[in-house]
Formats: C-alpha cells, sequence, structure tokens
C-alpha cells in the first residue's frame, strides 16, 4: 500500500486523523506516536517563526493565548513557500479577523510594524543622498522637487496607538501608550529597521511623495489634515535614516 | 545526467560549521579551527541588508557551502520553478564551494510544512528523486550533494535500503552524497539497527562532506528510546565514535558541526570543530 503525501499531510495537521498505516516502528509494529515526531516538528518550528516574526503580538496576547492562536493560523495558512522571511504575510488579517480577539481591534496593525520591520531588513539596499542635498538646492525650486525613496521605507496608517504599542513592549522604560491614533514609518538607516511615529498629515505627505507627487503640492496635502504639519521635521527624520535615494528636480519651461 | 566535468570543487578537509550571524564579528576575527562555512539557502532570498552584507563579507575569506533546505526533492509534485529560480540566482552570484539539499519533501499542494518529512524508498520514489536532483543540477550548472535523514518510522512499502537507495539516486542522477553521521545515530537507534552496518553499505566513495549534530531524546509508546534530530545540542559521544569508525573507511572529509537552535556561543562552537579536527588528524590523508 503506497501512503500518498496527501494522506501523510492530513494525519500530520490534524492529530483527529488516525497515523496512516504502513508506517512502522523498528519490530514492525505500527508507528504510533512515532508519527507525533512530525506532527510536533511542523507545529512547533512554524509557531516559533511566528513567534520570532511576531514578538510584540506574543507578549500582547500572552504565552497561554499566543501558541493555541498560532496553531490555528498555521493550519489555516501555512507557509506557501520555503522561504521564512516571508512567513505571515497575512497574519494581521487573521488577528483582525479572529472572532476570540476581534475586540483587541489593533493588534492587526502592530502586527503590520513586525511585518514592515521584517520586510525592511530584508530590502534591497540603496545609495541615500548626501545629507546635505536638499539644503543645496534653491529655496524657490524646492517646490517642484520630487523624491525617490529606500525599499525599506515602509508606512503604517493607523487608528489605534501602535507606535506606542509597540515600543512600550519592545524599549524599556517606553511610557504606556497613549490614546491616540497613530501613522508609523519603517526606516532602516544601515542595517536594522526602526518604527517611528510619524506626526497628523506625515503619512498623507509621503503616500503623495511616493506616488510621486511634488514635494509642494504633498505639504499642501499634508497641512490639508494638520494645519501645523512640521515638514522640516519630517525631512529630517528621513535624511538622518537614509530614506531618500534620488531628488528629482524638473527644470522650469 | 548532468553536462560538467567529472572533476568537481571540493571543500577543505576541515571542520565547518553552519554559520549564525550573531558569530559574525568572532568569525571574521580568528575563525580557528574552522575553515569553511555553511549557510541555509533559504535564509539568504532577501533583496539585501544585513544578511547579504554579511555573505559578501563571508564568501571572501571562507569556502562557503549552500546547504538547501526547501526544495522538497522528494515531493510528488513538480519541483517549485520560482523556488528553482531563486535557488539558481543565489548559487550564481555567490558562486560557492558546494550545494546540497535532502532526501526528503517539504512541500506539497502549495504549503511548505518547515520540516524533512519521509519517504518510502520504492522505484517509484527513486525515479521522481532521480529526476528532481537532474532538474536541479541543470537549473544551478553544477553538482549537488544529497543528504540521508533522520528516521522515526519506516514505510511497509519500501522495497530499498537507505543507502542502496541513495546509491542508486547518485548513480542515475550524478549527484554526490553528504553523509549527516548524527542522522545515522538517529535513524539506527529510532529503527534499531547497528550504525556501522549503515556506514558499511554506504556508497563512502561519493561523500563529499559529512554533517555531525545534536539530538534530543525521547520515547515511543513501548518506552523504546526515540531520539530526534534537533541540531540544539553538543554532538554525544557515540556519534563522536561513529564519526572515528567512518573516517576511517572514507579517509579525511569536510565535516560540518551543525547547530541550529539554542545556537552557544562562539567558543562553544568552536570546541567542536576543535574535536573534529582532531578527529580528522587520526585519519591517514586518502
Amino acid at each position: 500500500m503506497t501512503i500518498s503525501q496527501t494522506v501523510f499531510r492530513a494525519a500530520m495537521m490534524d492529530a483527529a486523523i488516525d497515523v496512516p498505516e504502513g508506517l512502522l516502528d523498528g519490530q514492525g509494529n505500527p508507528a504510533g506516536r512515532r508519527f507525533s515526531v512530525y506532527r510536533n516538528n511542523v507545529a512547533v518550528s512554524l509557531t516559533e517563526s511566528l513567534e520570532t516574526g511576531f514578538p510584540v503580538i506574543a507578549k500582547l496576547l500572552g504565552d497561554a493565548n499566543f501558541k493555541p492562536i498560532a496553531g490555528i493560523y498555521l493550519r489555516q495558512s501555512p507557509p506557501q513557500a520555503p522561504v521564512m522571511m516571508h512567513y505571515g504575510a497575512d497574519f494581521p488579517n487573521f488577528l483582525r479577523t479572529f472572532e476570540p480577539i476581534k475586540h483587541l481591534a489593533y493588534l492587526g496593525d502592530v502586527a503590520e510594524i513586525e511585518l514592515a520591520l521584517r520586510r525592511a531588513y530584508h530590502a534591497a539596499d540603496a545609495t541615500p543622498i548626501a545629507p546635505d542635498a536638499l539644503a543645496q538646492i534653491a529655496p524657490e525650486r524646492l517646490p517642484a522637487v520630487t523624491f525617490t525613496f529606500a525599499p525599506a521605507m515602509e508606512i503604517v496608517p493607523s487608528q489605534w496607538p501602535i507606535y506606542d504599542l509597540w515600543a512600550y513592549n519592545m524599549i524599556e522604560g517606553a511610557p504606556k501608550p497613549q490614546a491616540i491614533a497613530q501613522d508609523v514609518i519603517v526606516l532602516r538607516a544601515e542595517f536594522d529597521p526602526e518604527p517611528h511615529p510619524l506626526p497628523p498629515g506625515g503619512a498623507a505627505f509621503l503616500t503623495a511623495m511616493i506616488q510621486g507627487a511634488t514635494l509642494g503640492d504633498a505639504a499642501e496635502r499634508a497641512t490639508e489634515i494638520a494645519e501645523d504639519f512640521d515638514l522640516g521635521a519630517l525631512l529630517g527624520l528621513l535624511l538622518s535614516n537614509a530614506a531618500i535615494t534620488k531628488i528629482t528636480y524638473e527644470e522650469q519651461q | 545526467m548532468l553536462d560538467a566535468p567529472s572533476h568537481f570543487p571540493a571543500l577543505p578537509c576541515k571542520p565547518g560549521v553552519g554559520y549564525k550571524p550573531q558569530h559574525f564579528a568572532e568569525i571574521m576575527e580568528n575563525a580557528d579551527p574552522v575553515g569553511w562555512l555553511e549557510i541555509h539557502a533559504e535564509n539568504y532570498m532577501g533583496m539585501g541588508g544585513r544578511p547579504l552584507a554579511q555573505l559578501r563579507h563571508l564568501t571572501e575569506k571562507f569556502p562557503i557551502s549552500v546547504h538547501g533546505v526547501g526544495l522538497s526533492i522528494g515531493g510528488e509534485a513538480p519541483l517549485d520553478p520560482e523556488h528553482l529560480a531563486r535557488l539558481k540566482h543565489l548559487v550564481s552570484w555567490l558562486n560557492p564551494t558546494v550545494f546540497s539539499e535532502h532526501l526528503a519533501w517539504s512541500t506539497h499542494d502549495g504549503s511548505y510544512f518547515n520540516d524533512l518529512l519521509p519517504l518510502p524508498y520504492t522505484k517509484a520514489t527513486l525515479t521522481r528523486v532521480a529526476d528532481h536532483i537532474d532538474q536541479l543540477q541543470n537549473t544551478i550548472g553544477r553538482q549537488m550533494m544529497l543528504e540521508n535523514p533522520s528516521s522515526y518510522l519506516a514505510f511497509a512499502e519500501s522495497t530499498w535500503s537507505e543507502p542502496d537507495f541513495l546509491r542508486e539516486v547518485a548513480n542515475r542522477s550524478g549527484c554526490g552524497l553528504l553523509l549527516d553521521v548524527n542522522n545515522v545515530f538517529v535513524s539506527a537507534t529510532n529503527l534499531e539497527y547497528d550504525p556501522r552496518d549503515y556506514i558499511a553499505e554506504y556508497p563512502l566513495d561519493k561523500v563529499g562532506e559529512i554533517h555531525l549534530g545534536g539530538h534530543d531524546e525521547d520515547e515511543d509508546d513501548h518506552g523504546k528510546p526515540l531520539l530526534i534530530d534537533s541540531h540544539g545540542a553538543a554532538i554525544v559521544d557515540p556519534v563522536w565514535a561513529l564519526l572515528d569508525h567512518t573516517l576511517e573507511l572514507s579517509g579525511p572529509r569536510p565535516i560540518l558541526i551543525e547547530w541550529d537552535t539554542d545556537v552557544p556561543e562562539w567558543p562553544v562552537l568552536a570546541n567542536e570543530a576543535q574535536r573534529a579536527a582532531t578527529a580528522l588528524t587520526k585519519v591517514p590523508a586518502a
């Protein structure tokens, strides 16, 4: 009798299904709990990779909740490719829709930060512009420039205090989360990506710039949202974290 | 069969270690007695950042062995063309000394299980594995080595012994073999045979690399020992003894220390490598 990989897989992923017949121990007896080695290896290794990839979610849920939740997720969404650095791309959506924790509505967005950090860690390298490159441009020309951003830059918008939640769980001595909405930007100055809270209007500014808007238009978009939008502070953050790789300036006709 | 010259580049007959990023500074400073490094292919499939930057430094100083853990060579379905392309890309830019993979399956129906799953040793499996290796070797343009698995159970349907099966796969595909001595010890304990019989049957002339690692101890339903390949502990004395026995028969080979979980500080790993170096000094050069 041939044991197909479909049959093996089904029993491996669901302990309620009998161990396939035709699997033996050294004496020719049914393999019994020896089969559990595979059940355990798969569940433990995928749970550990979720724990490594989502340390803040693991802390927020606590071990007693995280492990069973990860166990449900990994059976419903096993990796789709053997490159584990990408595993968990739909974990945020799972957290948002999994009924027993739906009331923890911020979890999905916090998980998005953790995914963005992982993507940024493995993102392509890019040479940033010199820190004084913007200062070299005549002030009257600045509104017309456009930017190209480093592949490691990521924006995570949220209605929840996701930066505070992340920091409170990852940085010793970080203050307790405030009850505010926070958008987050992930930047990688060299090799270690870090999240930063964006000021109101910041996400709108960056989204516009990413889509190719000029600095003037994008800043206007931001001030529509937040009158006191501080363009200089945000540009400083981008420049000091190697986020801008190219400035383009179109000559006026 | 791979269209390539019959002489393939080889690792030095010294100890190597499975590379872990936390050891980067110490390895670059003084890797003694380690003479080469092994990386898991799938950890270096990102676009950039620290992993690739470190690898570019390491490859200037050390021969690199690329060890794939996710191709699912024993899978019933065709090999994943996207993963083949990723392997081809890595091997092209890095130009490692050797490439190896496992006699196992790990992907089915679009899902990847992050574990090395067992195969029955039948004619159908043999044909499939040899074809898949042929396809991989043609894709990456070089020979690969195939590693023997750790077994926790056996398939009633198997008609070949594992060493015979591996010999035949190597003959048909032209691949080399990677002999994991800890896996032999684990399988022999679990399936109740003498690991020396396995080594005696193994085509040692095809072995281009030896693996050593730690395992965990459990027991089965009948209270018999059930060893689990974990790569998370020191190598036990009986495995060192089996290495000595193997080297007596095979002559010197490159020996890798694998430690992938609960990774220790560098001196602990270097000490295991030193023990492998000592084992090699006891063997007359081939």
